[in-house]
């Protein structure tokens, strides 16, 4: 966070505008307007039920997969619209990775969980899927630990390690940004801390959004933050701003713990 | 007040009821298949030979062996699963992975299904006769083969594909119960990464489902071998020494043959052995079938446990 002050405002990466979302006839999120910024972290925060996950799904067309959502509005990354007619969503997702609360590695070994994003995208030579299994575990700072067991399955990891496997094999694919639905929620507290040291590494390389419920979490990883309540964006904002001078009185009242 | 940590009387009678009364269930279920297995061991134990496996039956029953009925049935359970078990497969897939979830035509498949794991078997021997041997049957002679008769006759494949129909259920049900199993999470995962539903479906859910799809094809297989009310009518003959060469072909079954050893013979006393023995390869056929299955499936669990 002490690069705030010396680099220049960041490009942005993600441009949403008027993005609704609704399960049936109950409205769910929005309409919401918001900049997300390339190789920053951004977090979203807010009680449960405000719509924040149901935002981070709307990024990589996610909720398309659940039959009763209906999303209107346009997400741009890089100036490309996401919900056009012509876009596959299955595009948007090799472009847009996601990391989820519960670890879900396949049952497969910790080698083919890394590679599953590459070999169902195309053929590649063996030697470069090792290669590229290699450059994301070692992006995701678990190389040193099972280099030497990359054909065991990936089940018997820890819940830290297997965390740490899903965000390589989100990464094996070279997404330009990585979704984070509370990553850390369900691990001890250092696994927790690798897991923010390793989302600080690498915001250097991809911009990530990362919804979480733990305020501290939020001021420690990430840059901007969006306080997000019953469905709107109350507020946005650099993190320090949120944290210290918010603008709204919710948001205040939601970062000091009266509600949440 | 004290606190009754103390074990009352009634507590413990009451266990101990439950204990004896499971353990005398579990009597019944054991003691009966030892009985049979005793019986059929003890019995069929003496006629048993490498000539008996090998050979044909001759001298009206009462003498020879019994391998065409052997390969006929394996060849009968082969083909049986070749052509069952993919449908039934692809059919649980489609209910579970395709079709939306409040879908009437999924709904209506479903219950068809279970109304067809209800149909007594020689009513899947009827509609054998009826539907492949009598009806396409003659269209496959009539419009493919100039008018010979091939086809248009009780055979292996027909009564292979008739055992199939009769086992689809057995399949589709423990399949779709092994891709139920298969948490939702792990979908989401692959979808996340880019995979088609297609791609998902292949190498996700299917594999990790195989397993219990296994268990779905022993069950079938088992009871396609044992199974013998069908094949009276669509392909099993009651002698016929040689053994088949094409799919019209009639072949002799292990099951129909014990049918037919303990009701058709003309020396009941010269016949009992060979009919113990018949009785006990047919059980170990089973068993080995039932066996080779679920050493598969343990591999495959233990593989990425």
């Amino acid at each position: 966070m002490e690069r705030t002050s010396t680099t220049p405002p960041p490009s942005v990466k993600l441009s949403i505008r008027d993005l609704q979302v609704s399960y049936g006839s109950k409205r769910a999120l929005g309409p919401i307007s918001v900049d997300i910024y390339e190789r920053n972290v951004t977090a979203l925060i807010g009680p449960s039920g405000c719509g924040k996950s149901t935002f981070l799904r709307s990024l990589n067309r996610m909720n398309d997969l659940v039959p009763s959502a209906q999303i209107e509005g346009s997400v741009k990354l890089d100036g490309t619209e996401l919900y056009g007619a012509q876009v596959d969503p299955v595009g948007v997702r090799r472009r847009i990775g996601m990391v989820f609360q519960q670890s879900n590695p396949f049952p497969k070994s910790i080698a083919e969980n890394v590679a599953y994003g590459l070999k169902i995208e195309k053929k590649l030579q063996k030697s470069e899927i090792r290669d590229r299994v290699e450059q994301a575990l070692r992006r995701s700072a678990l190389w040193e630990e099972v280099k030497d067991r990359l054909d065991e399955s990936a089940l018997r990891l820890s819940g830290g390690q297997q965390q740490r496997l899903c965000i390589a094999r989100a990464l094996a694919v070279n997404p330009d940004v990585l979704l984070m639905d509370e990553p850390a929620s369900a691990l001890d507290p250092i696994a927790t801390a690798r897991i923010e040291q390793l989302i600080h590494e690498l915001s250097a390389s991809v911009t990530v959004v990362i919804v979480t419920h733990n305020l501290q979490q939020a001021a420690r990883v990430s840059s901007y933050t969006a306080f997000f309540y019953l469905g709107d964006l109350v507020e946005y904002n650099r993190t320090e701003v949120i944290f210290r001078n918010p603008s709204q009185e919710k948001t205040e009242e939601y970062v000091t713990g009266k509600f949440g | 007040m004290k606190l009754k940590l103390k074990r009352t009387k009634r507590n413990a009678l009451g266990d101990i009821a439950l204990i004896l009364a499971s353990a005398l269930a579990l009597l019944l279920v054991i003691g009966s298949l030892a009985v049979i297995v005793i019986d059929v061991g003890i019995h069929g134990y003496e006629r048993l030979s490498w000539a008996f496996l090998t050979e044909s039956p001759d001298n009206g029953m009462m003498g020879g062996g019994i391998f065409p009925a052997i390969v006929g049935t394996t060849a009968m359970v082969f083909l049986m699963t070749l052509a069952g078990v993919p449908i039934g497969v692809a059919t649980a897939v489609y209910l579970h992975e395709y079709a939306a979830p409040d879908s009437r035509f999924a709904k209506l498949v479903r219950i068809a299904v279970q109304n067809l794991a209800g149909v007594p078997s020689i009513v899947f021997g009827l509609f054998g006769l009826g539907f492949f041997i009598q009806w396409v049957g003659p269209g496959i002679d009539r419009f493919l083969l100039g008018g010979a008769r091939m086809f248009g006759q009780p055979g292996i494949l027909w009564a292979s594909l008739t055992m199939a129909v009769l086992t689809l259920p057995v399949v589709i049900v423990a399949t779709e119960e092994a891709l139920s199993n298969v948490p939702n999470s792990v979908r989401e995962a692959a979808f996340a990464l880019g995979a088609t539903k297609f791609q998902v479906v292949a190498t996700v859910v299917v594999p990790q489902s195989l397993a219990g799809i296994l268990t779905g094809g022993i069950l079938a297989v088992s009871r396609g071998a044992g199974e013998v009310a069908p094949l009276l009518f669509t392909g099993a003959a009651y002698f016929l020494p040689e053994l088949p060469s094409r799919f019209s072909d009639q072949f002799m079954h292990l099951g129909y043959h014990v049918y037919v050893l303990s009701t058709q013979s003309p020396d009941v006393d010269a016949t009992q052995p060979i009919l113990y023995a018949t009785v006990l390869v047919l059980l170990a056929l089973v068993f080995m079938l039932n066996l080779t299955a679920m050493v598969a499936r343990s591999r495959m669990r233990r593989h990425f446990a």
